[in-house]
């Protein structure tokens, strides 16, 4: 019974991290209607930024928040100039510049910072175990850093002009240009939230997973299996996808196939939602009118 | 019916000679290019150069299935190296288990590989667009997991891999193995390229061209999507296998961490590279993925990855229509400045 507590709770922490990713990808997902498959990169590109900032010698924390304001900029940057020029290209011209962003962030992280696997500090004290054993200092840190920025994500969209200015771009592009609202800038706003939120993911399980260039890859994947499986369009759907994930994979890992398959297992996930119910469990069925 | 009491067949006629000729001539020039392409190395390049070309050719043909699915009915894969893993540990299980020749695994690799393009069509059939790619892309990324898997170490040879034995040319050839290899491969490649182009000109790939481009209109002409879509993806599956197997027959080794995720990503970047929707398009996709990161390796160990996704870009970006669309792009500038 402990053991399965302690894998329910590892579940809910890695999950939300899943949940974080699954997030950035269905903020970019709603007003674009492309999935950022570089989004993990990027992520793990910030990663690697905070572990340059915090060997230059500044505070954990001072870093942390510089890293998310560099990751911003990046994500506007890389809206404006790399996709602005592809709005109305087709879907796979879309997926090739994606997959060359992927291809340039990950050969260059290998560039820049080396192939070897980093150790990354964590902020939480990791070396007694709280509730008896239950859950480490870390997880509980994470798991309240996750769920925090995603209260923070709610609240900006929900209740400033600024997030229901966003909505309407994504919602209705023409409808909100003819009111004034600039829809460009709300797109790659909405990029730049994406990338800060994949920076925060990235710096939370990178104490767990290590550091290095492919860290991010399986951990897409999961969001990925995670927004399907919440639904596409619904970012809070999403959310609650992104924790399921983290908690099938770990229950599934610890009783059904091991650790050996757990990437076969999130692939499961996602072929499963898409035959049985492609809208996902909270999202909006699509018809189109022919 | 003589041509003196038709007016309309006199006119025809001496139309119809200048086309057949064009045919010969067309004939003649891919003859020719051939025995080019197959005499030249052969004579001239060192065998490590050999097998660069044989690789080369595998790739071409790898792109070549993918490009069918991708290219011609518009069912975007990010994961066509998962056929390619297929079929290569098809040809190594069947040579190191089975004693099966060679040549008789190449078949079969690509029976196997079709038969799961077909299954894997069906549910394709429901994800449209990106989603197909979402779900390719995760096929690609679990594969070598999947390949390590302890329960089938046995035939897979698990994480370690399982080495081949290079086919001895035969005598009356007079080729050492590396030059009979080459060859072997390019007149399979040959023979799938030509297929291809037959197929694709043929009312099935306007079938195809019609589906990718405009799926209602093509329904209501009464073209059953469901049943092109799949058949589609079973022969691209099984071209790809066929190439994997080709693969493994000329590099002797299987594994699992060279049927990585970034296999898949170099097949989808030649072919955007070589020419999406373009036949001989492939054929610049498989030079430009085995020679460009070799060219670019002396920079840096990482910088073929960085300028690989810098040249993709900028193909999408300034030249969609690959290498295969240069000529024509050039005719184009020509025409507009000689006009203007």
């Amino acid at each position: 019974m402990q053991g399965l507590a302690h894998q329910l709770v590892a579940g809910i922490a890695t999950g939300g991290i899943y949940a974080s990713v699954a997030l950035a990808l269905v903020m970019i997902y709603q007003s674009t209607h492309h999935l950022n498959f570089a989004q993990g990169e990027m992520a793990t590109f910030s990663t690697y930024i905070a572990l340059t900032l915090i060997n230059v010698g500044l505070p954990y924390w001072i870093a942390f928040v510089l890293t998310i304001l560099i990751s911003f900029a990046m994500g506007v940057f890389i809206e404006r100039v790399m996709l602005k020029p592809m709005h109305n290209a087709s879907v796979l011209a879309n997926v090739g510049v994606f997959i060359g962003l992927l291809l340039v962030f990950r050969n260059a992280m290998g560039w820049i910072f080396d192939y070897t696997i980093k150790a990354f500090p964590s902020p939480f004290e990791s070396d007694h175990p709280l509730l008896g054993g239950l859950i480490s200092g870390h997880e509980l840190g994470s798991t309240a850093v996750t769920l925090g920025v995603l209260g923070i994500v709610y609240v900006f969209f929900r209740f400033t002009k600024l997030g229901l200015a966003m909505r309407a771009a994504a919602f209705n592009a023409s409808s909100s240009r003819l009111v004034g609202i600039r829809v460009g800038w709300m797109l790659a706003l909405g990029w730049g939230l994406a990338a800060a939120i994949g920076a925060i993911a990235g710096m939370m399980i990178a104490p767990v997973v290590f550091l290095e260039p492919n860290m991010m890859l399986g951990i897409l994947l999961y969001a990925f299996a995670g927004a399907l499986l919440g639904g596409i369009d619904n970012p809070g759907g999403a959310v609650i996808g992104g924790f399921a994930v983290g908690i099938i994979e770990n229950l599934g890992g610890a009783y059904l196939v091991g650790t050996e398959l757990k990437l076969t297992l999130a692939l499961g996930i996602i072929i499963c939602v898409l035959l049985v119910k492609p809208s996902g469990l909270f999202g909006r069925v699509v018809q189109s009118r022919v | 019916m003589s041509t003196s009491q038709n007016p309309l067949a006199a006119t025809l006629a001496p139309v119809a000679t200048p086309a057949r000729d064009g045919v010969m001539l067309r004939i003649l020039i891919v003859l020719g290019g051939f025995v080019a392409i197959a005499a030249v190395p052969i004579a001239f390049a060192s065998s490590y150069q050999l097998f660069q070309l044989t690789l080369a050719a595998t790739y071409a043909i790898a792109i070549l299935g993918l490009n069918i699915v991708t290219g011609f009915n518009g069912q975007i894969s990010l994961g066509h190296g998962a056929f390619y893993a297929v079929g290569a540990y098809t040809t190594a299980i069947l040579m190191t288990h089975f004693d099966v020749p060679y040549w008789a695994t190449l078949p079969i690799a690509a029976a196997i590989c079709g038969v799961i393009g077909f299954g894997i069509g069906f549910p394709a059939l429901r994800l449209g667009g990106l989603y197909l790619a979402l779900t390719t892309f995760a096929v690609a990324v679990a594969v070598p997991q999947i390949l390590k898997y302890k329960g089938v170490e046995d035939w897979t040879g698990g994480v370690q891999g399982t080495f081949l034995v290079k086919p001895d040319a035969p005598e009356f050839t007079g080729l050492d193995n590396d030059q009979y290899l080459y060859l072997f491969v390019l007149v399979i490649a040959a023979l799938l390229f030509l297929m291809a182009a037959n197929l694709l000109h043929s009312r099935i790939g306007r079938a195809m061209r019609s589906i990718r481009d405009n799926p209602i209109a093509a329904e209501a002409m009464g073209m059953d999507i469901a049943r092109i879509k799949t058949r589609t993806f079973a022969l691209s599956a099984a071209i790809t296998g066929l190439a994997g197997a080709l693969s493994a027959i000329a590099v002797e080794f299987v594994a699992p961490d060279s049927f990585s995720v970034e296999l898949s990503i170099n097949l989808f970047v030649g072919m955007v590279v070589g020419g999406v929707g373009s036949i001989v398009g492939p054929i610049f996709g498989g030079l430009f993925v085995v020679f460009v990161p070799n060219l670019a390796e002396s920079i840096a160990r990482a910088a073929p990855g960085v300028i690989y996704g810098v040249i993709l870009i900028l193909f999408l970006y300034l030249l969609p229509q690959g290498f295969a669309g240069f000529p024509r792009r050039i005719g184009a500038l020509l025409r507009q400045r000689s006009q203007g």
